[in-house]
């Protein structure tokens, strides 16, 4: 293989065989220590770690072999690869990525055919029991799960193959965290998500629609730093990053606690930047780490460039009821509801009121003045 | 079912039950009331009982004298309780977007801090008066079934609710669901229960301030 500027890293990096500790690497990009404590000390606060643990995850992942990698796409959109891959500009977080050895990757491999089958067998067969599987997208089950075949075989197969020998399994965005779009209501596919099918392998769920880079570099850093998965919450998300509700860490949150709302997207409270509540945000009832950690290099993220949270890391999204119905809101057509039983009880209680009354005319009716002679008669 | 199929649930489906049943009960028990009517009075009214009936439904809201010697207790956890909750109930602004979407038409709500404080305080006089309802030999031995689950019913919405807001002890899906769950029991037990009196007791009022008003006795 030609290998010249235009060849991606990871391809790059297998080509040249290069078994380079990550500190090497980085020497030879040109980052300096300081940069890379920086970055480690980085890494390490967004994990939740105490902030003596910078310095010996710096040496740690300075050490570090290259990690193997098998990256398997199901049931998806690509758009986790691209926001994982396509940073605003280069930053530590691609060199992490750039690092790991993507052994088996769609869209990012040379190979393809029956030569990236080849590749995927190679990693699993010399990296036995090590090497980390990464799966975007879910997984179809329904008739036999044709919905989604990979060089003729079916995802399920392909994925009860490949975490067989794995080390952990990472469960990267919605639709292999919780099933995600193909999941959604009427789920035509049959499709589950990754932790309902692998029992027997700890699985990390790094959830979201696309989920944040930070989070993945993070989890990797983990693994490579200690050789143990960080602590997980009950869905199985590290909790360092979906530990506290976008709703808590909002800066828009102030303006909720003073009743202050926008009621439309272009009145003047959308234009003063007042909470969004109203509009449908999911921000209460979503944990993410979108509103600290942010999108693209810490620009923004989507409350912040005016739009509603879609609470899109969270288990069943899409059928919350709809995207812009506020939280407390009724997803029946509940006005109608109301009016319809209204009338009905109004109809029942007006025959049950007639019922009654009929009854106490006809016991009056019936009445008749009894004198003492009569009683003594009986 | 998870967490999020639960509150979806409650949401959904369980909400339309929930509201026919409130709607329909409330409906149902208001207008066999007004159908069944008074006996007829043959006397010649002294004063017409329509004025009087209406400012009774509002002067009776006011303890008398006598029963706030009797009873500081009852009356002042009372009035506490009554007016926390329906501060919490009808200005949290997520309440009110629920009510915009059963009644077609929404109002100003209040900050966040004045709503817990006001859920808090419900709360507090809630169990003072539970407690004062179990310490009192009389009231214990007057009070039955009828009269705690009515007390449960109205207590579990202010508790999950308070727990919704500070999000402690479940996850927030979860325990949005238990909220609403809470709320749409309270909603299907309503109108069978003595939470009718939120309505009747204006109705009870009126009967009894028009019938005094026609005797030209003040009420």
């Amino acid at each position: 293989m030609q290998i010249d500027e235009t060849t991606p890293n990871a391809a790059r990096s297998a080509a040249s065989g290069d078994d380079r500790t990550l500190g090497a690497l980085l020497a030879a990009r040109g980052v300096s220590r300081r940069a890379f404590l920086k970055y480690s000390s980085y890494l390490a606060s967004l994990l939740a770690l105490p902030a003596s643990m910078a310095p010996a995850m710096a040496a740690s992942l300075a050490k570090a072999q290259r990690q193997s990698v098998i990256w398997l796409s199901f049931q998806e959109c690509t758009g986790c690869t691209e926001s994982l891959t396509r940073s605003l500009s280069p930053t530590l977080d691609d060199l992490i990525f750039d690092f790991i050895s993507l052994d088996y990757h769609h869209t990012l491999q040379a190979a393809s055919g029956h030569a990236a089958e080849e590749a995927r067998m190679q990693a699993m067969e010399a990296h036995k029991g090590k090497y980390i599987v990464a799966v975007d997208g879910s997984v179809p089950v329904k008739d036999g799960g044709i919905y989604s075949t990979i060089a003729g075989m079916s995802n399920l197969d392909i994925l009860e193959e490949t975490t067989k020998d794995a080390f952990a399994v990472v469960a990267i965005g919605s639709c292999a965290a919780f099933g995600g779009l193909p999941l959604a209501d009427p789920n035509p596919t049959g499709a589950v998500p990754v932790t309902e099918l692998v029992t027997d392998k700890p699985v990390i769920n790094i959830p979201g629609c696309p989920p944040i880079p930070e989070a993945m570099a993070a989890v990797l850093a983990h693994v490579l730093t200690f050789g143990i998965l960080p602590e997980l919450d009950s869905l199985g998300r590290p909790k360092s990053f979906y530990g506290e509700s976008v709703h808590d860490r909002c800066y828009r949150r102030p303006f909720y606690d003073r009743g202050e709302f926008a009621e439309s997207f272009d009145d003047e409270g959308a234009k003063k930047g007042w909470c969004l509540y109203k509009l449908g945000c999911k921000g209460p009832a979503t944990s993410n780490a979108c509103a600290t950690v942010k999108w693209n290099g810490g620009t923004s993220f989507p409350i912040e460039a005016g739009h509603p949270c879609l609470g899109c890391s969270e288990p069943g999204f899409w059928d919350m009821g709809g995207f812009y119905r506020a939280l407390s809101v009724p997803t029946g057509d509940v006005a109608r509801i109301a009016a319809v039983a209204a009338g009905a009880g109004v109809v029942a209680g007006a025959a049950a009121g007639a019922l009654h009354r009929a009854t106490k005319s006809a016991a009056r009716g019936k009445h008749h003045t009894v004198t003492v002679e009569e009683l003594e008669e009986k | 079912m998870t967490a999020v199929d639960f509150l979806a649930f409650t949401r959904g489906p369980l909400f339309d039950v929930a509201l026919i049943i409130f709607i329909a009960g409330l409906a149902i028990r208001f207008v066999e009331i007004l159908v069944l009517g008074r006996r007829r009075d043959f006397s010649e009214p002294r004063r017409g009982g329509f004025g009087s009936g209406l400012r009774t439904m509002f002067s009776r809201t006011l303890p008398e004298t006598g029963t706030m010697k009797r009873a500081p207790t009852t009356v002042v956890a009372g009035w506490v309780f009554h007016i926390g909750f329906l501060v919490t109930l009808l200005l949290f602004v997520p309440h009110i977007e629920m009510f915009q979407a059963v009644l077609g038409f929404g109002w100003p709500g209040l900050p966040t801090p004045i709503i817990d404080f006001a859920g808090i305080l419900a709360m507090v006089a809630m169990v003072v008066v539970l407690i004062n309802r179990l310490r009192n030999p009389v009231m214990r031995f007057l009070s039955g079934f009828g009269d705690y689950l009515p007390w449960l019913l109205t207590f579990l919405p202010l508790i999950t609710g308070w727990l919704v807001f500070h999000r402690l002890l479940l996850p927030y899906p979860a325990m949005l669901g238990l909220h609403i769950l809470s709320v749409e029991l309270l909603m299907i037990l309503f109108p069978f229960t003595k939470l009718m009196h939120t309505f009747t007791a204006f109705l009870a009022r009126y009967y009894t301030g028009a019938a005094f008003g026609r005797k030209g006795v003040q009420s």
